[in-house]
């Protein structure tokens, strides 16, 4: 579903526009699979598969694919529904420059969430 | 005239910690007093559906305090010098103080997060002081998830960062209206005053060594968390509730950690039988 993080984010006009000073990298770990997203504007401009080992963003999300899974379902479990719940039972990891994540937290927690949003409608 | 809500507003001054301080106090009902404690970084707007509930009101004078610093209470004089940092010793003064003042007698008192910490501090060392005492997602041990040196700090929005801090705390199935309304409270707190009370809350108010030591017979206490609470998880509320003997824990499903605030309807499910059970021991 990350691959599709485009069209869940920016289909969503408040979120793009929470986002709207935003322009960075991020990688996002899904089990062994590392993806780049490259945000401008609040925007997602592209999602692509890591192709070289120093290749990365300006801050790492990692968790494994059953985790993501059920953050992204309609109505995730306990410890799963939240970055920071995930982060707090420890089945996430964040490193890397945390300020931009920091500055625009409600953006990114909202941005990683957004492929929720093809549950809630199925 | 408009439709007004049951609950007025009123100020007055009190001296804590050798500062006078101009606090903001909400009130509704008539009957046995019932102060309520918010959470860490909002104010007393948490408490107004339980004060615009005729069920509690009935039976109970609600009253709902802005801490100083928080709020429509102003911080002491002189401010603008200080680093706000919430200690137990200060957080149980600044409790105990509104009770002088408002005269209260033989009151019960509630309080969520940090406020359902220090009322276990207060069963513990002032059970003559209390009717009964409600720990809303309040535990004698915690263990921090977060760096809270984020929360202030000149490049990351104070209010923003408060609010992404706690939304996750607020559980899923709570209604949307009240989730933002509940963050809402978050984004308009003052400088620094959220990361000021986390101290209390993350560093300073674990007693789980001497939380053993409430005399419930004295002082009965009752406990509720959330099911999505990350901070202070249902686990961490029944451990607290196995070491206070003849305490009462109830795990709310599908709520997080601001059940008065995110979900009323839910809240009042599970609060109403607990305010009976105080109403009945009399």
């Amino acid at each position: 579903m990350i691959e599709k993080l485009a069209t869940y984010v920016n289909g969503n006009d408040a979120l793009v526009r929470r986002g709207r000073h935003i322009e960075c990298s991020l990688l996002v770990g899904v089990g062994d699979n590392d993806f780049i997203i490259e945000i401008k504007g609040g925007r997602v401009t592209n999602v692509r598969r890591r192709a070289i080992a120093i290749e990365s963003g300006c801050f790492a999300v990692r968790a494994s694919a059953d985790v993501w899974h059920e953050h992204w379902s309609a109505l995730p479990k306990r410890d799963h529904h939240d970055l920071f719940s995930m982060l707090a039972a420890g089945h996430a990891e964040i490193d890397g420059d945390l300020l931009p994540f920091m500055q625009n937290l409600l953006y990114f927690k909202a941005l990683l969430a957004a492929p929720r949003a093809a549950n809630e409608k199925a | 005239m408009p439709d007004f809500e049951p609950i007025t507003g009123r100020y007055f001054t009190m001296n804590v910690a050798g500062d006078d301080v101009r606090i903001y106090v909400e009130e509704a009902g008539a009957g046995i007093p019932l102060v309520c404690l918010h959470t860490a970084g909002s104010d007393a707007r948490q408490f107004r559906h339980l004060m615009c509930d005729r069920e509690v009101t009935a039976h109970f004078r609600v009253m709902a305090f802005d801490m100083p610093w928080h709020g429509k209470s102003n911080p002491p004089a002189g401010w603008q010098d200080r680093e706000y940092q919430l200690t137990t010793e200060l957080y149980r003064e600044t409790v105990l103080a509104f009770c002088t003042e408002m005269e209260l007698e033989d009151p019960a008192i509630m309080g969520c997060s940090m406020g359902g910490r220090i009322v276990l501090h207060l069963a513990l060392e002032h059970p003559e002081a209390f009717r009964a005492v409600v720990a809303l997602e309040g535990a004698d041990r915690l263990e921090p998830y977060y760096d809270t040196d984020w929360l202030h700090r000149g490049d990351v929005h104070g209010g923003e960062v408060c609010a992404g801090y706690v939304s996750g705390q607020v559980a899923p199935q709570s209604p949307d209206e009240y989730r933002w309304e509940t963050l809402w409270a978050y984004m308009q707190g003052g400088p620094g005053i959220f990361k000021g009370d986390l101290y209390f809350y993350w560093v300073d108010g674990h007693f789980d060594d001497r939380s053993g030591l409430i005399d419930t017979g004295r002082c009965p206490v009752y406990l509720l968390s959330g099911e999505y609470d990350s901070s202070c998880t249902p686990e961490r509320a029944i451990a607290t509730a196995k070491r206070i003997k003849g305490s009462r824990i109830t795990v709310m499903d599908g709520m997080g950690h601001f059940p008065m605030s995110e979900n009323p309807e839910l809240f009042r499910r599970h609060i109403l039988p607990v305010l009976e059970d105080i109403r009945n021991r009399g």
